[in-house]
């Protein structure tokens, strides 16, 4: 019997590594410290009632913005760790198999784990009240969306104590990724966990179309709403579009590891190409997916700061739309090198520089938003400012790539590496972040310590460029990605050594906004206006941080920058202000449903990745009965009185 | 006074957020398409990868599939009715309705494991062939979607019971129906492209 | 801290970093930048034409945005032009979009052209040699049909002489590729790839599989070795005098997983690459199947033609029954 339990233990948790030692130590103190602190402080019942079972959006968002972070980290030690084994020839920091489950976790968790947590934190944390809305057209749906996303992203990291990682590179690519070459459960961990919060993300997307599309205030005119919405619109259409392309995909995946089915099999009639085109049918679109809200960002920030109306607002809609239809026609530009005939891939190519178009008009419009404007340098502005040269760059990489015979020696290469990685972070991390430090007061009531955050700034991208550019070299010097050594007779070594030291002054920038989160926390700047950047839009009519109901009465609104025109009507002296009349406001209520029925789908996920079928039944029977109970719920809102609106409007300093 | 004022607000705010979820369901039912035409896809590419094994059209037995095809057909008329009922406010004759249906879709599920069990016995399964793989996971994926609506049909049906036409059970009606007809099609496609193109 | 002063910074360390990676572009290590034989000039004249296209674009760019942070800059007495409902200007906004559309449509030329070009042997002058590629776990497994030898981890190739590869794999997929002689190509089980390379001067060169394709794949590497057309032959008459023949058996042990040295064999089984591309590409006749690719449901309508068009080109890489597995 113990000799049974001890052999179990020995292949259900991951053993021999000094690393993975340490990480169980350091999880299980982390877990009886929060346990040890709620209970302390009786906080249990405070944190199930306001958080976990909240529908809140702008709650919902600050969760989504916490585990982002917390991945982020997660996928910066990756990274760090990766830079450490290859910073010299031929080291044994790292094993092959150690490296190959890195740079695998590395970029799932970076791209579906950090980058889309975040957005959808930004997505929640400002969409409603930049439109207006009292909270998202599904609430309930909305916070089923985080538990699915978090419960997904939490059996995906499980993998790294238990079973063992996934090793077969991001997107998985069979016939590596079948039983035959990657047999144990560390494929099925990619699988479910990208399964699950595949689905939590699919069911955002239509939230937030329904959100922007009927909740908008009245007078707010599809032609009259802030780019950032619009950008979310772009954003969440791909997402119905691709999303289902994604969990179809996997799931013939599973299929093929769990049933013997012959989809991408070597035999049987199976095809691994079509896997390629399938999951790039998905993958590119989700490049665009989290770019496109960054640039929402970047046109809000840019025209807070210059003080001035943002530039070409038609030009900047229509070309995020043309990205997004376009986002669909270039999936095969990531693998131009599978030998198919000159029409496609001239196709493929001529798409993909297409979408080079829209985007550079983007920038112009931001530079000529600047132009006679009034700039000022504010942490938001900052990032926004440095994301412009990087993007460019990034952008011009990206076309040179679209040259279908020169990609033949850039694929796969370093140079491939420095491109995607100059795009997703000095794109979509940098408009993120821009979007963070823009939005943070708004959602906590005080701003970021400038003087940490500067710091923080510098380290980043100082340290980008020393980490990626030399990649661009490295690539024309025949390195390729996922090599998890090289000897001394390719001549790489200087480069990859001075990439290294760019990844670490990353890390440090990281740190520093750490720092600065927790310093700001109390000693940041108060908001006491609700308006601290002097910005433009809805969201800054209302005290920080917003209360519950968002607006006290809902906003008229008469034309874009809405807010901007108030203040200036004001000062102007020839604002009419119009009576207010408060009614009882119509909330939902909170609900527990979300995070047990993503509990029982984590059961699901981990039950099929080990094959426990009984596990994976108890948790569809679960699964089913949180949908039957929901269903026949019929008391699922209340109705704030005026009483307690106007209570909660005086103690944030607003009397009506 | 207040009171009054509470509940003529309250009955706007039902009736919109009503509207919102039957948007929000057919943007669902967009995403279910693409799920669909995914599997059409793989389906397409698969259409020869036989591996050696038995083919779709040395297995089918059209008879039974006909027979599921009318079944499937007359439950989407069947449910059409019962939304007619529904308008007309008669929540009896919508139940009577909505239980034909669901008795007819629940004769469909039957006959199609009938099928996959002839299948299975005679040698084809999930792991025969790329040609069986595809076949099973797009026929079943909309089996499974039928199973889910029958489920479904019997919670509303025992919600009308209780509660009558409301704005709330009306909504959900009418997204069922939706789903049912959209299934139909669905159907529709499959009959096509899997059987007639397969017996061909 | 000023915006100007950042934007200097970040200036000066993308141009010092543009300036190394050109300047040591000479440097022998960057061999994607020093071509050794005509297909990689063509694709190294196309990296130039592209960096330079693109460098029209970016350098004024990043000009213009140093200049407006540093004039319109929120900085007391700053007597720039402050029009705050400026927002909109149709001549101007035709413009950049105008401009890409230009630049995209230059480099779409070349790129169009090059696609075509490559798909056919550099030297129409000379007739191309043959050679079989497989890819193994972790080893590449090379056989000449001409000369009835194989190799593993070793190429041999005549200067001057246009070489055809044909591509394939028994194992997850991986790519071909000797940046100094020309990009490229994925082998993948079940599929014959096609690839022309030639190398103008004699000299080793160094060839990569560059998918990723598991634990040790990055040991996965080989050598290429052109020498003049006799010493090749010679080469040929001394592999087939003293290196033994290849049986079945030693294919299966080949390739079972490992790495692998570098070996030489006098022979090899006959028709071996072409089992190899059979044994997996059962029931792949996608051609018959595109003739009746049903038309895509609902919202996917309008890739339909698109879809069509590369599922039908997709036959071609299914090599096995196309004219060149027939010579």
């Amino acid at each position: 019997m113990w000799e049974d339990i001890k052999e179990f233990a020995s292949t259900f948790f991951v053993t021999g590594d000094p690393l993975i030692y340490g990480a169980d130590v350091s999880i299980v103190l982390t877990i009886l410290a929060i346990v040890f602190v709620l209970t302390k402080y009786k906080k249990w019942g405070w944190l199930w009632r306001e958080w976990l079972t909240t529908v809140d959006h702008k709650r919902i968002g600050i969760m989504y913005l916490i585990s982002s972070l917390l991945m982020l980290f997660r996928g910066g030690v990756d990274a760090l760790l990766m830079r450490l084994q290859l910073a010299f020839p031929n080291l044994e920091f790292l094993h092959a198999d150690h490296y190959n489950a890195i740079f695998t976790t590395h970029g799932t968790i970076m791209i579906l784990f950090m980058a889309m947590p975040m957005m959808f934190g930004l997505f929640n944390m400002v969409v409603p009240l930049q439109i207006g809305a009292r909270d998202v057209a599904f609430p309930f749906l909305n916070a089923l969306s985080f538990w699915l996303f978090f419960l997904g992203a939490m059996l995906f990291n499980l993998s790294f104590v238990i079973g063992g990682s996934p090793d077969a590179g991001w997107l998985s690519y069979p016939p590596l990724s079948q039983n035959d070459f990657s047999p144990g459960p560390g494929q099925n961990f990619w699988i479910w966990g990208i399964q699950i919060s595949g689905i939590g993300s699919l069911a955002t997307g239509i939230n937030f179309i329904v959100t922007i599309l009927k909740m908008r205030a009245p007078g707010m005119t599809l032609s009259k709403m802030p780019l950032f919405s619009w950008s979310v619109l772009s954003s969440s259409i791909m997402i119905i579009f691709a999303f289902p392309i994604l969990t179809v995909t996997i799931a013939l995946l599973f299929l093929d590891r769990f049933a013997g089915a012959h989809f991408f099999t070597m035999d049987g009639g199976g095809n691994p190409m079509m896997y390629l085109n399938l999951i790039w049918m998905w993958g590119h679109p989700e490049v665009y997916i989290v770019v496109v809200p960054a640039f929402g960002i970047f046109s809000e920030v840019v025209a807070t700061f210059s003080r001035k109306r943002i530039f070409g607002y038609k030009s900047m809609v229509w070309a995020m739309m043309v990205i997004a239809i376009a986002s669909f026609f270039t999936w095969a530009h990531h693998f131009f090198t599978m030998g198919t005939s000159a029409s496609v891939i001239a196709f493929f190519a001529i798409s993909t520089m297409v979408i080079a178009i829209p985007t550079g008009v983007k920038v112009f419009n931001w530079l000529f938003t600047m132009f006679r404007g009034r700039i000022s340098f504010k942490q938001p502005m900052l990032w926004t400012i440095a994301f412009i040269p990087c993007f460019l760059v990034g952008g011009a990489t990206g076309v040179m790539l679209a040259v279908a015979p020169a990609d033949y020696q850039y694929h796969n290469s370093y140079f491939l590496i420095a491109h995607f990685h100059q795009v997703l972070i000095g794109g979509v991390v940098f408009g993120y972040l821009a979007g963070i430090y823009y939005w943070w007061p708004k959602l906590f009531g005080f701003k970021l310590d400038e003087k940490l955050g500067r710091w923080g700034f510098w380290f980043w991208n100082i340290g980008f460029y020393i980490c990626f550019m030399p990649q661009y070299a490295l690539g024309f010097m025949g390195m390729t990605r996922r090599y998890y050594t090289y000897g001394w007779d390719r001549g790489w070594e200087d480069l990859n050594l001075v990439s290294t030291v760019g990844a670490f002054m990353m890390g440090i920038g990281f740190i520093f906004q750490v720092w600065q989160i927790t310093y700001s926390i109390k000693h940041g700047e108060r908001d006491t206006t609700g308006d601290p950047w002097d910005a433009r839009t809805l969201e800054w009519s209302i005290p920080s941080p917003a209360p519950f109901y968002n607006f006290a009465t809902v906003p008229q609104v008469k034309e874009a920058d809405d807010w901007w025109a108030t203040k200036q009507a004001k000062a102007n002296g020839t604002y009419k202000p119009e009576p207010v009349h408060l009614e009882p406001i119509h909330m939902p209520k909170n609900s527990g449903i979300p995070i047990v029925m993503s509990t029982f789908w984590f059961l699901i996920g981990f039950g099929l990745t080990f094959g426990w079928v009984w596990m994976a039944v108890i948790g569809f029977i679960g699964v089913a009965v949180c949908m039957w109970v929901r269903s026949f719920q019929y008391d699922t809102d209340y109705y704030v009185p005026v009483d307690e609106v106007r209570r909660t409007e005086a103690s944030l300093g607003r009397v009506l | 006074m207040a009171n009054h004022h509470d509940h003529s607000h309250g009955h706007d705010h039902h009736e919109e957020h009503e509207q919102l979820k039957v948007l929000g369901f057919w943007i669902f039912v967009v995403t279910d398409c693409i799920l669909f035409g995914t599997l059409f896809a793989t389906y397409a590419v698969m259409m020869n990868s036989f591996a050696g094994g038995p083919t779709g059209k040395e297995l089918f037995e059209m008879p039974g599939i006909i027979a599921s095809t009318f079944i499937l057909l007359t439950s989407s008329f069947t449910s059409g009715l019962a939304v007619l009922a529904m308008n007309k406010g008669k929540v009896n004759e919508l139940i009577a309705w909505l239980a034909v249906t669901a008795a007819l879709g629940l004769a469909f599920v039957v006959l199609e494991v009938n099928e996959f069990t002839h299948l299975v016995h005679e040698g084809a399964t999930m792991a025969t062939s790329g040609y069986w793989s595809s076949f099973f996971t797009l026929v079943g994926t909309h089996g499974l979607h039928v199973s889910i609506g029958l489920f479904w049909m019997v919670g509303l049906m025992m919600q009308l019971k209780r509660r009558g036409i409301t704005a709330v059970t009306r909504r959900k009606i009418t997204n069922l129906s939706l789903y049912w007809h959209f299934l139909d099609v669905v159907w529709i496609f499959l009959f096509t492209v899997v059987y007639l193109m397969g017996v061909m | 801290m000023s915006g100007g002063k950042m934007l200097r910074q970040i200036h000066f360390w993308i141009l010092a970093v543009v300036t190394t990676v050109l300047l040591s572009g000479c440097g022998s290590e960057y061999l994607v930048l020093n071509p050794k034989g005509p297909v990689a000039e063509t694709q190294y004249n196309l990296i130039i034409i592209s960096t330079i296209l693109c460098a029209v674009i970016i350098v004024p760019v990043l000009a213009l945005t140093a200049f407006i942070v540093f004039r319109y800059r929120d900085k007391p007495g700053n007597k720039a032009a402050y029009k705050p409902e400026w927002a909109h200007n149709t001549a101007l906004e035709a413009i950049w979009w105008g401009i890409p559309v230009v630049i995209i449509a230059i480099l779409g030329y070349f790129t169009v052209r090059d696609t075509y070009v490559l798909k056919e042997s550099p030297n129409k002058e000379v007739a191309p040699m043959t050679i079989q590629v497989t890819a193994l776990d972790w080893k590449w497994m090379f056989t000449y049909p001409e000369q009835n030898i194989a190799t593993v981890n070793h190429l041999e190739i005549p200067v001057g002489v246009p070489v055809h590869f044909q591509i394939s794999a028994e194992a997850p997929m991986n790519s071909f590729w000797v940046p100094s002689l020309g990009g490229q190509v994925y082998a993948m089980a079940g599929m014959a790839t096609e690839l022309y390379l030639q190398a103008d001067e004699p000299g080793e060169y160094a060839g990569f599989s560059s998918n990723f394709s598991g634990e040790k794949f990055a040991h996965m590497q080989f050598k290429v070795v052109a020498k003049p057309k006799e010493e090749f032959d010679q080469w040929v008459k001394q592999v087939k005098g003293t290196s033994p023949a290849m049986t079945k058996e030693d294919y299966n042990e080949l390739k079972k997983q490992g790495l692998s040295e570098t070996k030489l064999y006098s022979a090899f089984p006959e028709g071996l690459f072409e089992e190899i591309v059979e044994r997996y590409s059962h029931g792949h006749d996608m051609e018959h199947v595109m003739q009746k690719q049903p038309a895509p449901t609902g919202d996917k309508a309008n890739e339909t033609s698109q879809e069509t068009q590369q599922s039908t080109d997709m036959s071609n890489m299914h090599g096995m029954d196309h004219s060149s597995m027939k010579h």
